[in-house]
């Protein structure tokens, strides 16, 4: 039998004895410190493991089963879109963003268009119907990425029904968003200067569906978890985190109000009119990781009614436009199911065809060379189901982004990770990092 | 206590020039067929704004002025721009982590939150290659103002502020890993996003893209950073 070039090999460092662990081979890490009486492991946990939220590496010393340190490796999922970018138009730019922080896509195109908005100076210019349709997918995706916070938290500690019925909400969802932008995720569906599409015929009565819905089915999750005593022993004061604490790391979202601090960007610094809706900032007084499930799930109820409050607005704004009027700045986006089951609007293209020279140059313009936007920079930060999420946005007076950066609430919270678990037990671990919710599409970029 | 704009925009001094651009598409040289080869336009950044600058953003560059003449460090703030809403406080490079922890703590100020350490790369700036931006959001005060640094490519150093904002260890982290800015005094500065044994630093300007053509129905499609460029 020829040897296993796989199998797990066992070495010494200047540190101590290497184990190669690979499945649930245990036996050779028992033995081991057995007989060298060491207590103190450093176990490398991730970037495969299911239970890091993705390719999050964790490097954690032990003894026995207390954490004494804990760290993060991250980088995994790096992927270079800030630097892809700096290579694309600014319309483009919508496109790589938006595939940053998977679970929550529009909030990352929101915060971008934002910043480029500012810079062309057309923040006060965007159609009232764009501003109610970004709030209104903003909320929806709320709920579906605090469903996602939710479900793969509890599968982590053991409740697999809270997994299963968060995928099935979510995916309620995710139909809504199939609906109105023609995709499930990365929909590159809000650019600057507005939105790409109007709103889909029945969409606002599916949208309703999906409330009542949801109204039945919220109260689940609270039945399932919130005096469960199993999900409470896991859970509360677990990754306590404090108010101080969190500053000075820049902790913001959920952990930040779990302190009982209400921050909110939507309340304190509203953007695309937040101020016109209805809705309460939830806290929690706990600073734990239980504070922090109860937010969001209260969040995903606040959610419904500004989705509710959505609605009703656009029931009201029918054929309202959804794009900036400035012609050089939208982007000819206007589509139709064609034979192959995409394709131009044919509207579109008898207006630039044969109705008007200078809606074609337009077009033509925009699609090869893209709008300029004046020198100078931008930070408009919005409130994120993670966090405060920025972009700072630097133009050159050119076509393309100069520099992108994100800033993204998952990449700062993570730095939480060696206070929130050490000194407490390794379970714990896995605990208080699903209750930071990091994403490691946004962590990396 | 509102983010808006509180006024038009302070008036501002001439911009400043931070590249030149000659012709157009990307082609230089006898290859340039385009008739846009005399073109030659300059890349101008907004320049310094004059006091007032308008509602609280005074008030904050007054207590700043005032914080910093109390620390010794009275020529801190080099220059001060307002544009589009948002102002941006120039400062010295040796000032950075004095000027940081004044912000935080002066009662004034109070600018507790620190939103990240941002890079960027201006290669035709000479002496001022590098900068480095911080974002900072006072809550008690609900304000948001932008800090600059220029670092000369030569010698990439600039203090941390990990000292009075802990959140930027990884920010800084991140900028010393895609542009080469060396943040001293940070407690263990390393790449973050790249591998630790990566050559170079990603974000610069002079770094390239990569990338390979791709081929599709017999047409060849160059790589992103070889397209023409209206830039």
């Amino acid at each position: 039998m020829t040897a296993d070039p796989y199998a797990a090999t066992e070495s010494a460092t200047t540190e101590g004895k290497v184990y190669t662990v690979t499945g649930q081979d245990w036996d050779s890490i028992v033995a081991g410190i057995a007989e060298d009486h060491d207590d103190k492991v450093v176990v490398n946990m991730g970037p495969q493991h299911p239970s890091t939220h993705g390719v999050l590496r964790l490097i954690l010393e032990l003894e026995g089963e207390t954490v004494t340190e804990a760290r993060c490796g991250i980088g995994y999922l790096h992927t270079g879109i800030e630097k892809n970018m700096e290579f694309r138009t600014w319309v483009q730019g919508v496109t790589f963003c938006t595939r940053m922080d998977y679970l929550s896509p529009f909030f990352n195109e929101m915060t971008y268009s934002l910043g480029v908005e500012g810079l062309l100076d057309i923040s006060t210019d965007i159609p009232e119907k764009a501003q109610v349709m970004r709030v209104l997918l903003m909320e929806l995706n709320r709920i579906s990425s605090h469903l996602v916070c939710i479900a793969t938290g509890g599968m982590e500690i053991g409740a697999l029904t809270v997994m299963t019925i968060g995928f099935r909400e979510r995916e309620l969802v995710l139909d809504l968003f199939e609906l109105i932008t023609g995709l499930r995720m990365n929909h590159a569906f809000i650019r600057p200067g507005g939105v790409a599409q109007d709103m889909p015929a029945g969409a606002l009565d599916e949208i309703r569906d999906f409330v009542a819905l949801m109204k039945k089915r919220l109260p689940e999750y609270a039945d399932l978890c919130n005096a469960n005593p199993i999900f409470k022993a896991r859970l509360v004061d677990v990754g306590h985190l404090d108010l101080a604490g969190c500053l000075a790391l820049g902790l913001t979202g959920p952990p930040l109000r779990a302190t009982g601090y209400g921050w909110d960007l939507r309340k304190m610094q509203p953007y695309s009119g937040y101020e016109d809706y209805d809705f309460e900032v939830c806290t929690w007084d706990t600073a734990d990781s239980y504070g922090r499930f109860r937010i969001r799930l209260n969040e995903m109820w606040e959610s419904l009614k500004i989705v509710e409050q959505c609605v009703e607005r656009l029931a009201g704004l029918e054929g309202a436009p959804v794009m900036v009027a400035d012609k050089k700045i939208a982007w000819p986006s206007q589509l139709a199911i064609g034979s192959d089951g995409m394709g131009n609007s044919l509207d579109h293209i008898k207006h630039i065809m044969g109705e008007s020279m200078e809606g074609l140059i337009h077009h033509f313009k925009l699609v090869t060379e893209g709008f300029r936007v004046p020198a100078g920079q931008a930070y408009v930060p919005i409130e994120s189901p993670r966090g405060e999420l920025g972009a700072h946005v630097v133009s050159d007076g050119g076509t393309r982004p100069y520099r992108v950066h994100f800033r993204d609430p998952s990449f700062t919270n993570l730095q939480a990770t060696s206070v929130m678990s050490e000194g407490g037990m390794v379970a714990d671990v896995i605990v208080a990092i699903a209750s930071i919710d990091p994403v490691m599409g946004g962590v990396d970029r | 206590m509102t983010l808006e704009p509180t006024g038009p925009d302070a008036a501002t001094a001439p911009g400043e020039v931070i590249a030149r651009r000659e012709g157009m598409f990307g082609v230089h040289g006898t290859g340039d067929t385009s008739g846009y080869g005399g073109l030659s336009t300059h890349v101008e950044l907004p320049g310094a704004s004059t006091p007032p600058y308008g509602g609280w953003m005074d008030e904050v560059a007054t207590a700043l002025q005032a914080a910093a003449a109390a620390a010794g460090v009275e020529s801190a703030v080099e220059k001060v721009v307002v544009y589009r809403g948002e102002i941006t406080f120039f400062i010295r490079r040796e000032d950075i982590a004095a000027v940081a922890k004044l912000l935080r703590d002066d009662v004034l100020l109070r600018f507790e939150l620190c939103s990240g350490v941002s890079g960027v790369h201006y290669p035709d700036d000479a002496g001022r290659e590098l900068h480095a931006v911080y974002h900072l959001l006072s809550m008690t005060h609900n304000r948001r103002i932008r800090l600059e640094v220029t670092i000369p490519d030569a010698d990439p150093h600039v203090d941390s502020v990990c000292a009075t904002y802990p959140t930027a260890d990884w920010h800084e982290r991140e900028t010393f890993d895609f542009f080469g800015i060396i943040f001293d005094g940070h407690p263990a500065l390393t790449r973050i996003q790249m591998p630790d044994d990566w050559p170079g630093h990603p974000q610069r300007k002079d770094y390239p893209l990569g990338g390979i053509p791709v081929e599709y129905k017999g047409a060849t499609v160059p790589p992103p950073d070889e397209r023409r460029s209206y830039n």
